[in-house]
């Protein structure tokens, strides 16, 4: 432990191109495409599950297998499988990981548009929003805690499944672990692991704190008055 | 005018829920549907704004098919309101009511005028706007879903059991509220209950539904209390029974009025020369309000319509802050019937009390 600390204390390691920042920037580099990616996907596929309430076995059956779904497997077999995969290991290594972040965003984004009251979607279409306003108006805003919650966990998963993109000599902090494995260089594989675990714990944060950002006014007021109203103000008409 | 013709609805899942139903709702009226659970109110009031397609059957808005009329126009041009507000969570009152005409693109600051003025129109402080549904009673929210319903400035106003879910005083006041709302702005409304008074209270025009959506009986709250079409009926609006089966009982030189459940509801003022006599009802039934029965036929303030006369001689004045007062069933002198509340019931006696049949 303490070697892996020395070795990230040591100057030399954070400046270059396989230098700390240089990765840690491919890392998130890497991170952020896939859930751009995998968020344009899984949020459309999820909405409008969850707005038709149709196609939800569908999706939950195939979410299942993709989760069972052996990553580095998966990532030799494309790039070997493929002209393009070995030259552009981004390729691959996107797909596979996008693979990996779609079934938690579609999760969070279907569940959160049903957690929305049915009563309030009903009184919605029944004064006359159309099918796409009640969507955009009604049910996205208040699914979108949820929505982020779905994201955070893919965000975690994907922080820490990125590392592989390096198996197939891409960056990353992945780096740190696969030079460092033939070399038996223990403390940089530590370092590298840390890093990873302190990237994760960072980008989590964020994400919880984002998520309090998106929680509607109006719905965290219903979650504090319940304690805060006066018996007064509750019968009073 | 709104005219259900030959409309039936049969559910994906099998149920027929509503067999054949045909009726004309006058317009500037409230007509109310009521009828127990299940029996297909509120699936007759969401074919009129299509939110429930029927299987057979048409229904005209003003001789206009509302088949041929887009969804999404036709509700905004009908109000809706429900029972459990189905109010925005997230959006402030204001937002709320505001809702529709700014879909409809009715400049911002004309719609926030709007939507303040109706929130005065439903009762509701204006200090109020800001605040979520969250952040109000109940009743509130209910206002608020009430002003949301007349934002855009509908015609037609659906209303399905909307003040079912608050308690008692505060139901009153809302009914109140909206009769009053009634007389300044007059909308074809279509009020559905399960609660027969609240019907006889609001309706101009009352449907009794029984399963399937079978008329049991229509017409007037007056007609039906006088009249009532069936054993059915009869049983449902609770005419031989509780509060509308009133009888007069003797006691130590007085004519006690008693209701079916037992309760003394009052007394019968005959031999008080000295004008009215009010008698407080007793027990906690805030419906039954307080009756004063006289002999006198003085003016009294605040008389709305007179009542219709049976077969007495003496023209009784009637004050009636409610229709129907009940029946009394008898045939001479017609007493002063003052009531606050609706359906005091039916005096089935034989002596001294006339037959008074009020409208509101
Ligand atoms: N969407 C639906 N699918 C299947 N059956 C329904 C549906 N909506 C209502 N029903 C059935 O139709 C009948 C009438 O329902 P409803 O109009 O809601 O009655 P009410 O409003 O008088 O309580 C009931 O038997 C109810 O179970
Ligand atoms: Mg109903």
């Amino acid at each position: 432990m303490l070697d892996g600390l020395n070795w990230l204390l040591d100057p030399a390691h954070w400046t270059g191109s396989r230098g700390i920042p240089t990765r840690l920037l491919e890392h998130l580099a890497i991170t952020g495409m896939t859930l751009l990616i995998a968020g344009v996907i899984a949020l459309a596929a999820g909405l409008a599950i969850g707005h038709t309430r149709r196609g939800r076995g569908l999706v939950v059956g195939l979410s299942g297998a993709l989760r069972a779904m052996p990553t580095l497997g998966l990532l030799v077999f494309i790039a070997v499988q493929f002209g393009f995969g070995v030259r552009l290991a981004i390729i691959p290594t996107l797909i596979v990981l996008v693979v990996l972040a779609i079934p938690p965003i579609l999760a969070g984004a279907y569940a959160g548009v049903e957690s929305v009251d049915p009563a309030t979607v009903d009184a919605s279409r029944a004064l006359g929003l159309t099918e796409w306003q009640i969507l955009w108006r009604v049910e996205f805003p208040l699914a979108l805690p949820l929505i982020v919650g779905g994201l955070r966990s893919a965000m975690l998963q994907v922080v820490a499944t990125a590392t592989v993109a390096a198996y197939i000599s891409l960056g990353g902090l992945g780096r740190f672990l696969f030079d460092a494995l033939p070399l038996r260089d223990y403390p940089q594989m530590l370092a590298g692991a840390l890093l990873v675990a302190a990237l994760a714990l960072i980008l989590d944060l964020l994400f919880l704190l984002v998520g309090k950002a998106v929680l509607p006014t109006g719905v965290r007021a219903a979650r504090g008055n319940r304690r805060s109203k006066t018996p007064t103000e509750r019968t009073a008409a | 005018m709104i005219e259900f013709d030959g409309i039936s609805k049969r559910f994906p899942d099998g149920t027929l829920a509503v067999d054949n139903f045909s009726l004309r709702l006058p317009s500037r009226e409230i007509t109310v549907f009521v009828g127990s659970s299940g029996s297909g109110k509120t699936t007759l009031l969401r074919m009129i704004n299509r939110m429930v397609e029927p299987t057979s059957g048409r229904i005209l808005i003003d001789d206009e098919d509302v088949a041929s009329l887009n969804p999404v126009t036709l509700r905004r041009r009908i109000g809706y309101v429900m029972q459990n507000s189905g109010l925005l969570p997230h959006r402030t009152v204001l937002q709320n009511i505001a809702t529709v005409p700014l879909l409809n693109r009715v400049p911002k600051a004309e719609a926030v005028a709007r939507a303040h003025e109706l929130m005065e129109t439903v009762g509701l402080d204006s200090a109020l706007a800001k605040r979520y549904p969250a952040e109000l009673s109940g009743g509130q929210q209910q206002r608020v879903g009430v002003a949301r319903g007349l934002a855009v400035n509908p015609n037609i106003l659906l209303m399905d059991e909307p003040f079912g879910a608050v308690d008692p005083i505060v139901r009153r006041e809302l009914q109140e509220e909206l009769l009053r709302i009634q007389r300044e702005l007059a909308k074809t409304i279509v009020f559905v209950t399960h609660d027969i008074d609240e019907a006889f209270l609001l309706g101009d025009h009352v449907t009794i539904l029984s399963r399937g959506g079978h008329v049991a009986q229509h017409g007037s709250p007056d007609e039906i209390l006088s009249n009532p079409a069936s054993e059915f009926v009869a049983d449902f609006i609770g005419a031989d029974r509780g509060r509308r089966a009133l009888t007069l009982r003797q006691s130590e030189g007085r004519t006690l009025v008693v209701d079916g459940t037992g309760r003394i509801a009052g007394v019968l003022g005959a031999e008080t020369a000295t004008g009215p006599v009010s008698v407080g009802a007793g027990g906690r039934d805030e419906h039954l309000g307080e009756i004063t029965l006289g002999t006198e036929a003085a003016d009294l303030p605040g008389l709305d319509t007179p009542g219709e006369l049976g077969s007495s001689s003496e023209a009784p004045g009637v004050d009636t802050t409610s229709p129907n007062s009940g029946e009394l069933g008898s045939e001479n002198e017609a007493p002063e019937v003052d009531t606050t509340s609706p359906n005091s019931g039916e005096l089935g006696s034989e002596n001294e009390a006339p037959e008074v049949d009020t409208t509101r």
